[in-house]
């Protein structure tokens, strides 16, 4: 069986996000970067897919600048077997990242697109179901287990929704997106990163691939929340519910 | 410059034969996008035997409420309603696509953006027109930095989030309900739906309630949240939810998650208990309007937010607060 997943170079989940004094953009200076969790989880799931079945090719791709190397890498030291790199440097929304992925898809031929259900920086969630929508495939989203038999022309997954879990078969080739429950992702280890330095890593470009990677989302403006500021101290819980019952909030 | 009137499709969301509250966020958001530009919208409701939903949606001064049902749409599968949507959008020649942000949505409207080549947002906070098209806001980084974006092409997708919006006007005249032709054998089958857990209690949905109380890390076991959180919850009529922590812990599931991967929540009353605070957490309820924190550690960032805060322990002042309420 043949895995593609997609990693996405992310901000470090506990950067602080910070502007830059002229307002051109978010800070990255000083900012350490890392695989999107979700997705490194997807690959996780594929790692262990392969660990069962014995066998399994695992490609892992991302887009961007050249720095998406350091994730890739990453990626392989966990245990892909080859990396691609989609070289683009302007902004990219997730039609275009889809479109980019479809062509990917197409040349790879993978039975199973595994990757994260969201990333952590534009918070999203699209890009899976787009790139199946493109493909005209199966989707199962936001799934915490996944079954997935040598030889099966289906995958059995365990879908995360805001109800409850839901159970779902798809039809292969699919793409499946993974929530946080679905596994916890194994550390690189330094035989790992070793290994790595040997594997294959392939650089194309959207033109190479013939797609047409323009961004329909335009962002103009970025700003900083505004902070909630700390209210009050109450020492008794006959303080807090007169409060609340003041504000007739109870 | 006059805006080109846009035509909208508000794709509803209904459960166990009920429409989610949330689904009036979206139409709120038509009508003020209407409102602003001279448009008009539909209302398009997929499932099987939910007449009652589309009845429900009748009053909201939409052109028609489109109704798609058919056996195949027992369940919400993403491969159907994608395509369904798509080619609605495509014989409405609608504009923009709206739902509000959910798990259903999320599944099954960018699929729908894909089919129809247009660009997506979601979880939009405010959509204003601006010269001959609209600006669009939403939070990224974990609700920490909101951006101002555009969407270029003819169809613009998005989600809103449910807490932005208030409810939506009524109208005098109830709009009409049209039957959309559902050829089942032309449908695409490559989900299959299985089986669904029962929802696990009867409390309602931490995005629709008025009150939400949540537990976090200082909660011990399954029954202690129970008893605590659950309890409380039950007095004031409320929802309940939870921290991460405690979803990791196995301690409740998934589905009560609060924050930036699970459920957003803005609820008039905001009862966090035990819940550190941290930003991935504090990002799906800071909206509250009013925060209450009880934690043991008075330097919890919760206490950064919240509109009341009180140190102690959550074993001794929820009994209390139980009490004191029953």
């Amino acid at each position: 069986m043949k895995f593609l997943v997609p990693l996405k170079r992310v901000f470090d989940p506990d950067t602080k996000i910070r502007l830059r004094v002229d307002g051109s953009g978010l800070e990255t200076d000083g900012v350490k970067y890392s695989i999107n969790p979700f997705d490194a989880i997807a690959l996780e799931e594929a790692l262990r897919v392969r660990d069962q079945h014995g066998t399994a090719e695992i490609v892992v791709v991302s887009i961007g600048a050249s720095d998406c190397q350091e994730q890739l890498r990453a990626g392989l030291a966990m245990g892909a077997d080859r990396a691609l790199l989609i070289r683009h440097e302007a902004e990219i929304d997730s039609l275009a990242v889809a479109k980019i992925l479809a062509a990917v898809f197409r040349r790879e031929q993978p039975q199973v697109v595994l990757m994260g259900k969201q990333a952590i920086d534009d918070d999203s969630n699209q890009t899976g179901q787009m790139l199946a929508g493109l493909l005209g495939i199966g989707q199962a989203t936001f799934i915490s287990k996944l079954t997935l038999p040598v030889d099966s022309v289906w995958a059995t997954c365990s879908r995360e929704t805001d109800s409850g879990l839901e159970s779902v078969k798809v039809s292969l080739p699919a793409v499946i997106t993974a929530d946080l429950r679905l596994n916890e992702p194994r550390y690189v280890t330094a035989l790992g990163i070793m290994k790595a330095k040997k594997k294959p890593l392939e650089e194309l470009t959207p033109a190479e691939l013939g797609v047409d990677a323009t961004s329909r989302t335009r962002t103009h403006k970025l700003a900083l929340a505004s902070k909630r500021s700390a209210g009050i101290r109450v020492h008794s819980v006959d303080e807090l519910l007169q409060k609340l019952r003041d504000e007739t909030l109870i | 410059m006059p805006l080109n009137p846009p035509h909208l499709l508000v794709i509803a969301e209904h459960e166990q034969g009920q429409l989610k509250s949330a689904t009036l966020a979206a139409v709120s958001c038509a009508q003020l996008i209407c409102k602003a530009s001279g448009g008009r919208f539909d209302i398009l409701v997929l499932g099987h035997e939910i007449g009652s939903v589309a009845e429900a949606l009748r009053k909201y001064g939409a052109s028609q409420v489109l109704l798609a049902d058919s056996a195949e749409l027992q369940n919400p599968l993403a491969d159907k309603s994608g395509d369904l949507i798509s080619k609605q959008a495509q014989q409405s020649a609608a504009t923009m696509v709206l739902a509000a942000s959910s798990t259903f949505s999320k599944d099954i409207l960018p699929r729908a953006a894909a089919l129809l080549d247009a660009g997506m947002l979601t979880d939009v906070l405010a959509v204003a027109p601006e010269g001959d098209d609209y600006t669009f806001q939403r939070a990224l980084y974990a609700g920490n930095v909101i951006a101002t974006v555009t969407l270029d092409g003819p169809v613009k997708v998005f989600t809103v989030r449910a807490s932005a919006f208030k409810a939506p006007l009524l109208n005098d005249q109830e709009s009409p309900i049209a039957a959309v032709d559902v050829n089942a054998a032309s449908l695409p089958d490559q989900i299959h739906f299985l089986s669904r857990d029962e929802k696990p209690s009867g409390r309602p949905d931490a995005t629709e309630a008025r009150i939400v109380v949540s537990g976090g890390r200082a909660m011990k076991n399954s029954e202690d949240f129970e008893r605590l959180v659950g309890g409380l919850a039950d007095v004031l009529g409320a929802a309940v939810g939870s921290s991460r922590a405690l979803v990791d812990a196995g301690i409740t599931p998934n589905a009560l998650q609060i924050g930036q991967t699970g459920k957003v929540v803005a609820p008039d009353l905001y009862i966090g208990l035990g819940i550190s605070g941290a930003i991935q957490h504090l990002a799906g309820m800071k909206d509250s309007k009013r925060i209450v924190a009880v934690n043991l550690d008075s330097e919890a960032p919760i206490f950064d937010v919240a509109d009341y805060g009180l140190v102690g322990d959550v074993y001794q002042i929820v009994p209390e607060l139980i009490e004191k309420l029953k």
